[in-house]
């Protein structure tokens, strides 16, 4: 879905951490509950994307998880993340490896949606070649942009800032 | 994709506004991203007639016409280059509104321009914002109505909805598809288009093989003989393909296009007198090339699906119709052709030449197994209207073997109540999913067997019937709560230092921390590394972001760089993070700690000089992390040379007599190269060597104060 960067034709660099999550269910038993941040890549770049950005997942696998578990967590996460009583929307979207896929939107108080994150329920086929049961087990992922956040939290306009390194700007967050 | 809400209108019209249809559809998964009216805000604009056009006695630019408005003659100055005797315009009357430029309203009013009078003004399509075109006055159709309301002869009145599909909702690119779901979601039925066949007035037919069955199931042409290229798509067919994002381009096209529009099936239509002796879908044999209706020629890799002729290529499959044989002015006999391509035949293929067009979009995406003959009369019908012309049989290859099969979906009420957690009403679960286009086929205990319609390829395991469910429901409106789980403790090994202690103690030192690229140019890596090449991107996007960093210094040394050239002096910056070393086929991934320092030692204050950092003050930051871990003894700093610093103040850093990183001055060369002011110190430690502390083991007190008391008493016997 994504531009990618490769060396070759087997090797190149990933565009989501989604691997993080196949690689922990791959080599651990439910219930599972992850958060992996990382760095990925993608062949794009102006004023609103960078080629190189942060991204957070997390994963929770376990009996009896549901779309009402995502709505909390993720609904949870989002005010405590503000501060504030945001509101958060949920709407239907498509990821290879979620079904149902959910994109979330915040409202800040200024009647406008923000896409902040996308998640989902994570697709039986997925549990399926990590060794998983998906009739025993269900859980739910989602992904977040580390600076797009950050920029909405703190109000930075620009997410070329972020790899300038400019000391003036590094010195705002200390 | 974007269509008109008119066009869309005529095929559902539920009770709701422009803005409530696309709240409804975005909470749908069909995201609306802009809703654009067709043209501006304007009232008296009206369909004028030029009847004369005279040169203007006091101005070389402008011209005195006279325009018929329908009812009478009225004179009006225009300066457009193209005014002209004849032509059908716009004509904004005495008394109409315009927006004006600054977005304000002005009123046309009765005017003098250098002594000559004028009643109104002719309009360009920027005038009225219908278009950017301000080049010269509208030229309306010869056949358009003198007198009409311009809004309501080119049904300005009218939004277009431009929609951003994800790649699993193939069945809604077309104006048939969104009406379905629009349908679905007010609970309003849907005026389909209805298709008869057209009977065939002639017996021509033209022969079509399946080479390759699996990625084409089914071809199905038509000859239709003597139509007038002259002809040109009515007015309804051009507004409704431009709103869709289709230019006009000649009838055929046109057709071709609008059939895509309407019902999601890709056409083409070659030229019948340019095919020789029939229709063979297949792979390609090496070294054959195409020249595209684009005019560029392209060798055609074996991997991709072709229409030929017995003699040659005329098609790239699902993407692209070749110049040689497009249907062109002088056309008499066309072959119409519309044909289903698997899927994943067709996926990729169109970029890798890089190419993307409407077809390749739609087949990548899926496109209906069942719709390719009623596209076909569709087309056909349309056609005859326009270009006239009599149309032979339809034929129809197929390998009804690889056609996709109808599919059939278990559905079990316990999985819907556990993955949404709630207990969804029976009647609901069946109301949402026949609404859908589903069909029972089986009801059980608690579980349904559902057939899922053709143009669904989407559907094809139970939890895409629950994700219907939850969408048609509304996710907002489905319950909410927080996991539950045990509270086991995790295991935590205490020797082990985190990342987050380093960096808060580089913090605590005065460090900030940097995030540079992990791709750098090319030669300042060499520059800061002679011992690995570093790998390089196939596709970089410039030469500054072109190989994976061998270590972290050379973009520490950019940012100090950026830094000084702003007038910031003292810096201390480091970064974690991986550094990329090639190795035969693989690429290793070493996780690093780097820093750099430069400029005064201490920030500026009343009691500070300006002395400079020097290597003592970086060993002194390196040797405090050295530490966190609790056996600092493990650590040495060695004489040790690096490409990157300075030939007499560099060391090696080891651990156990094994050599985990350097630290040094940067080398004056590179200090001159990057153009960097004062001494610069720079360190780079693998991560593992500083997180690998040790467990601290207790030493007896007693036993040490023993050793002092027994040194003592030695010292006072022997009387020292």
């Amino acid at each position: 879905m994504h531009d990618t960067f490769f060396f070759n034709a087997n090797t190149l660099l990933r565009t989501h951490t989604s691997g993080v999550q196949v690689r922990t269910m791959e080599s651990q038993k439910p219930p599972i509950r992850i958060i992996c941040p990382g760095r990925v890549y993608r062949n794009d770049y102006d004023q609103t994307h960078s080629p190189m950005f942060h991204q957070v997942e997390g994963l929770i696998v376990d009996k009896n998880i549901s779309f009402a578990d995502l709505k909390g967590t993720l609904e949870q996460f989002l005010r405590e993340f503000f501060e504030e009583d945001v509101k958060v929307r949920f709407r239907p979207s498509y990821f290879p490896f979620t079904e149902p896929s959910i994109e979330v939107d915040i409202d800040r108080g200024d009647g406008k949606w923000m896409e902040v994150l996308g998640c989902g329920i994570v697709h039986p086929k997925v549990f399926e070649h990590s060794g998983i049961d998906p009739e025993e087990y269900t859980g739910f992922a989602f992904g977040m942009g580390v600076e797009r956040l950050a920029m909405l939290r703190y109000g930075v306009n620009d997410l070329r800032l972020f790899f300038e390194n400019d000391l003036r700007f590094l010195g705002q967050f200390n | 994709m974007k269509f008109s809400e008119k066009w869309l209108r005529e095929l559902v019209d539920p009770a709701v506004d422009t803005q409530g249809i696309a709240d409804q559809i975005t909470m749908a998964g069909l995201e609306v991203d802009d809703i654009l009216p067709v043209a501006g805000e304007f009232s008296g604009v009206i369909v004028g007639e030029i009847i004369s056009a005279e040169q203007h006695p006091n101005a070389d630019k402008l011209r005195v016409c006279q325009v018929n408005n329908g009812s009478e003659t009225v004179q009006v100055v225009c300066g457009a280059p193209n005014a002209r005797a004849g032509l059908k315009t716009a004509f904004a009357t005495v008394g109409a509104v315009l927006a004006g430029p600054d977005g304000k309203d002005f009123k046309i009013k009765k005017a003098k321009l250098r002594q000559v009078e004028s009643f109104g003004m002719l309009c360009a399509a920027s005038e009225l914002n219908i278009s950017e075109d301000a080049a010269g006055i509208m030229e309306l159709a010869a056949d358009a109505p003198v007198g009409t309301c311009l809004r309501e002869y080119l049904s300005l009145d009218d939004k277009i909805i431009d929609v951003d599909l994800t790649p699993n909702r193939g069945d809604c690119l077309s104006i048939t598809g969104m009406a379905r779901e629009v349908g679905v979601l007010n609970k309003v039925p849907v005026n389909f288009v209805e298709v008869d066949a057209v009977a065939p007035a002639i017996d021509d037919t033209f022969s079509i093989e399946l080479e390759a069955p699996k990625a084409c199931p089914r071809y199905l042409g038509r000859v239709i003989r003597n139509v007038d290229m002259s002809a040109k798509a009515p007015q309804w067919m051009v507004e409704r393909l431009e709103r869709f994002g289709f230019r006009s381009i000649d009838p055929v096209v046109d057709v071709t296009n609008y059939v895509q529009a309407e019902l999601g099936q890709p056409m083409h239509a070659f030229d019948l007198s340019t095919l020789n002796g029939g229709i063979v879908v297949r792979y390609p044999d090496a070294g054959e090339k195409l020249t595209l209706l684009d005019g560029n020629e392209v060798e055609l890799s074996s991997d991709t699906l072709v229409i030929a002729d017995k003699e040659r290529v005329v098609a790239m499959a699902g993407i692209f119709g070749g110049e040689a044989t497009g249907v062109t002015a002088e056309s008499k006999d066309i072959f119409l052709e519309c044909a289903f391509f698997d899927q994943i035949a067709i996926a990729g293929k169109a970029r890798s030449y890089g190419l993307h067009t409407d077809a390749s979009h739609r087949y990548e995406r899926g496109v209906d197994w069942q719709l390719q003959r009623k596209a076909t009369e569709r087309a056909t019908q349309l056609l005859l209207d326009i270009v006239g012309g009599e149309a032979g049989p339809v034929v129809e290859a197929v390998s009804e073997a690889d056609l996709p099969s109808d599919r059939q979906v278990t559905l079990r009420q316990s999985k819907v109540n556990q993955l949404l957690a709630f207990e969804m009403p029976v009647e609901e679960i069946e109301e949402i999913l026949t609404r859908l286009g589903l069909e029972i086929v089986e009801r059980g205990e608690g579980t349904w067997t559902f057939a899922v319609p053709s143009y669904r390829f989407d559907i094809s395991i139970e939890v895409d019937l629950i994700e219907e469910l939850a969408r048609v429901y509304g996710y907002n409106n489905l319950p909410v709560k927080v996991p539950t789980a045990e509270l086991n403790i995790i295991a935590d090994d205490e020797s082990k230092l985190d990342l987050h202690d380093v960096r808060r103690q580089l913090v605590a030192r005065g460090y900030q921390e940097a995030i540079t690229y992990s791709f750098i140019e090319k030669n300042l890596a060499a520059q800061f590394d002679d011992q690995n090449e570093a790998v390089a991107l196939a596709n970089p996007i410039s030469a500054e972001m072109a190989v994976m960093r061998t270590t972290i210094m050379p973009g520490l040394a950019k940012a100090l760089q950026y830094n000084q050239n702003r007038q910031q002096g003292r810096v201390r910056l480091f970064e974690t993070g991986q550094r990329f070393l090639p190795n035969g086929e693989e690429l290793i991934q070493e996780n690093v700690i780097a820093g750099i320092i430069s400029g005064p030692r201490l920030a500026e204050g009343w009691a500070s000089d300006a002395a400079p950092v020097d290597f003592y003050d970086l060993k002194g930051d390196v040797e405090s992390i050295l530490a966190l871990g609790g056996s600092p003894e493990a650590f040495s700093f060695v004489a040790a040379r690096h490409v990157a610093l300075h030939p007499g103040q560099s060391a090696a850093i080891q651990r156990d007599g094994e050599t985990v990183g350097y630290l040094g001055a940067l080398h004056p060369e590179l200090v001159k190269s990057l153009g960097l002011n004062g001494a610069v110190f720079v360190f780079e430690i693998n991560q593992a060597s500083v997180l690998d502390g040790k467990l601290p083991r207790f030493d007896s007190l007693s036993s040490s104060l023993k050793h002092v008391a027994i040194w003592r008493c030695w010292l006072m016997k022997n009387r020292l």
